[in-house]
């Protein structure tokens, strides 16, 4: 299984009108990765997701996903915006977003992945660590390490 | 304190997760003890029952709908966004401790009112009301939580008939309900409940308070499977279309098709977005007033009607059938007798026998017994023989069908009808065919038109007419652990069930 998480699917200086527009900017990583075979459908399904519930929660994250028939491998891309951007929670924008690509007939050990991955968002010091990491390298690491235990 | 509690979100991969984890966290600052069932797409594990059981109070932080939610019924339970339960979740966690501590199970779809049954039946019965399951999987997941609360109807119903036969002899149900037994008239019964001792004595009491019990038989699997569809707005249009299915005459499937029906009903009003004004009334006044109305007089027109018409037909036709071969008849009779079960068709069968009891033709009676106790016997066999192929409710119904089969209540054999119908009532048709046939061929009589095994020093040739039975008995077995054999598919086990996001792309 490839890594969840590589240096060229996070991107520490993402900047973005609006979610859509943030979400599509993280989704050509993937894409240029070769994660996501059809970028608008995968847009699609994300924003379909995102129109039944806003995916931002409390804290300034933003978690746009989707399982999608156009994900090849469940996928982490990654993006801090200095300036924020909307994801829809009630306390203000997001500065944190992870882009979650789930492939759409995943069996239950991607899904274990994806699920301690969410787990971990919660915790105020993963944010802190991901808030100060220095560069795409660091990042890479701190979700191996507290994901998958690497 | 111990907490129980489930997490659902609609795509599954993240939000339900993250308030699992949230909700862990908040719990053990707070000093509690907290398990989480994340149905998610990796599958969800189901919290052991006796964790369950165990809990102080449940929690569910959902977006979409909780399945086989039937499981905590009766406990104190808070109902949240899973967002909520991640931005705040030691606030739930508050409104959990005064849930508990007042002990509130008003929350919508816990508090059964048939709180203990859910408690005993519900680990053992693995129903599966997925919302994302296949029409056929959740159909059946309707039927058996319909089913698990009509069982104990059934068992204490029929057992209390069957022991008031067996203290008081079979024209114990006549001293009751009136008409004549060995030529004994009891006018119209006990009129005036207050003198019902007096008449009928304490076996009349066990009688009418069984015959009671199995009036609600049909109200309450109508009712509850309108239940396991649209949660508790669902009960008032199902029972009252399973009262009806009672008044109309229609029988336990009638009251399957109307709970179904009030099921879809409340499913489609709930679906009519309203004014935040008329939303508080709608659970409480609109949706069962709504529903109810509508179901009804589906019920009374549509469904009533045309039963009423059948059941005409069907007498007319075994009037005319009369002169026949007997055992041609016989073969009828049992067909008819196994069909429904106390239904329409069953009912024009049991009065054919009547009516050739009264008019002097012992032979048609006896079939028409015989070939209502193989099915209670035959699928009691079956539970004993092929466990496996049945729920743990289905088997406790199995060892109270083996009492009520013998005293000719058919009735004993509905919960295993009910629950999967293709499978179950052509092989009972099959078995109380061969029963009925057999029945005519030996020439067996009867002089009493109920009470089963318990009157056998009224039916004539009674060795031969045991062995129809058993015939019949083991015949209806056989079939049914066939039936239930092959087609038949192994649960999927915690198979991913999120919303397919690929169909919102088509639609837009």
């Amino acid at each position: 299984m490839a890594d969840l998480i590589t240096p060229d699917l996070v991107d520490l200086d993402l900047t973005a009108v609006d979610r859509h527009q943030a979400t599509r900017s993280l989704a050509e990583r993937l894409q240029a990765a070769g994660r996501v075979t059809d970028l608008d459908g995968f847009l699609a399904d994300v924003r379909a997701r995102e129109a039944q519930m806003p995916t931002g929660i409390e804290g300034g994250i933003g978690i746009p996903h989707a399982r999608s028939a156009h994900v090849t491998e469940p996928t982490l891309g990654f993006g801090r915006s200095a300036a924020g951007i909307d994801f829809g929670s009630d306390d203000g924008p997001a500065d944190l977003i992870f882009l979650i690509a789930a492939p759409e007939g995943g069996g239950a050990e991607h899904m274990n992945i994806l699920a301690s991955l969410a787990r971990r968002l919660i915790h105020a010091s993963f944010k802190e660590a991901l808030r100060t990491a220095p560069d795409p390298e660091a990042v890479v690491n701190l979700v191996k390490k507290e994901v998958l235990g690497q | 304190m111990k907490i129980v509690a489930v997490t659902s979100c609609p795509t599954g991969i993240a939000h339900t997760y993250m308030a699992a984890e949230a909700l862990e966290q908040a719990a053990k600052d707070a000093g509690h003890e907290l398990k989480v069932e994340t149905q998610g797409a990796a599958g969800a594990e189901p919290l052991p029952p006796e964790d369950i059981a165990n809990a102080d109070a449940v929690v569910f932080a959902a977006d979409v709908e909780v399945r086989n939610r039937e499981r905590f019924a009766g406990k104190p339970l808070v109902q949240t966004s899973v967002k909520r339960a991640i931005n705040d979740a030691p606030g739930v966690l508050a409104e959990v401790e005064t849930a508990a501590e007042r002990g509130v199970t008003a929350a919508p779809a816990t508090a059964g009112p048939a709180e203990s049954v859910v408690a005993d039946t519900a680990p053992a019965m693995a129903t599966k009301v997925d919302q994302q399951a296949h029409l056929g999987v959740r159909l059946r997941g309707w039927l058996m939580t319909g089913v698990s609360y009509m069982i104990p109807f059934v068992a204490a119903g029929g057992i209390l008939i069957a022991l008031a036969f067996l203290l008081g002899g079979p024209e114990v149900a006549n001293k009751v309900n009136g008409g004549t037994f060995e030529g004994v008239d009891y006018g119209q019964g006990v009129a005036d409940l207050s003198k019902l001792v007096v008449q009928a004595g304490w076996a009349g009491l066990l009688f009418k308070i069984g015959a009671t019990a199995f009036f609600m038989l049909v109200p309450i699997l109508a009712g509850f499977i309108a239940y396991a569809m649209a949660d508790r707005p669902g009960l008032v249009p199902g029972i009252v279309a399973g009262l009806l299915a009672n008044e109309i005459g229609a029988g336990f499937l009638g009251g399957l098709v109307g709970g179904l029906l009030a099921g879809a009903i409340v499913m489609a009003i709930k679906r009519v977005k309203v004014p935040r004004g008329v939303a508080g009334i709608m659970p409480v006044v609109v949706i069962p007033l709504v529903s109810a109305l509508v179901v009804g007089a589906l019920m009374l027109v549509v469904v009533g009607q045309p039963i009423a018409a059948a059941t005409e037909g069907l007498t007319n036709w075994l009037n005319g059938l009369s002169g026949t071969n007997a055992v041609v008849l016989g073969v009828l009779i049992g067909l008819m007798m196994a069909f429904d079960m106390g239904g329409p068709v069953n009912k024009v069968a049991y009065a054919f026998g009547l009516a050739s009891l009264a008019s002097g033709n012992l032979e048609v009676m006896a079939a028409v017994m015989a070939a209502g106790m193989t099915p209670p016997l035959g699928l009691a066999l079956a539970t004993v023989v092929r466990p496996k192929l049945f729920t743990g409710a289905e088997r406790q119904a199995g060892e109270a069908a083996w009492l009520l089969g013998a005293s000719f209540i058919t009735e004993g054999a509905i919960p295993f009808a009910a629950a999967d119908p293709i499978r179950v009532i052509p092989s009972l048709m099959l078995g109380s065919a061969v029963t009925g046939g057999l029945s005519m061929v030996f020439g067996s009589t009867s002089r009493a038109p109920h009470g089963g095994i318990w009157v056998i020093g009224l039916v004539g040739r009674p060795l031969l007419y045991l062995v129809a039975i058993v015939a019949g008995t083991l015949v209806t077995a056989v079939a049914v652990v066939v039936a239930k054999s092959i087609g038949r598919r192994v649960p999927a086990e915690a198979e991913p069930a999120v919303v397919p996001t690929g169909t919102a792309t088509a639609s837009r």
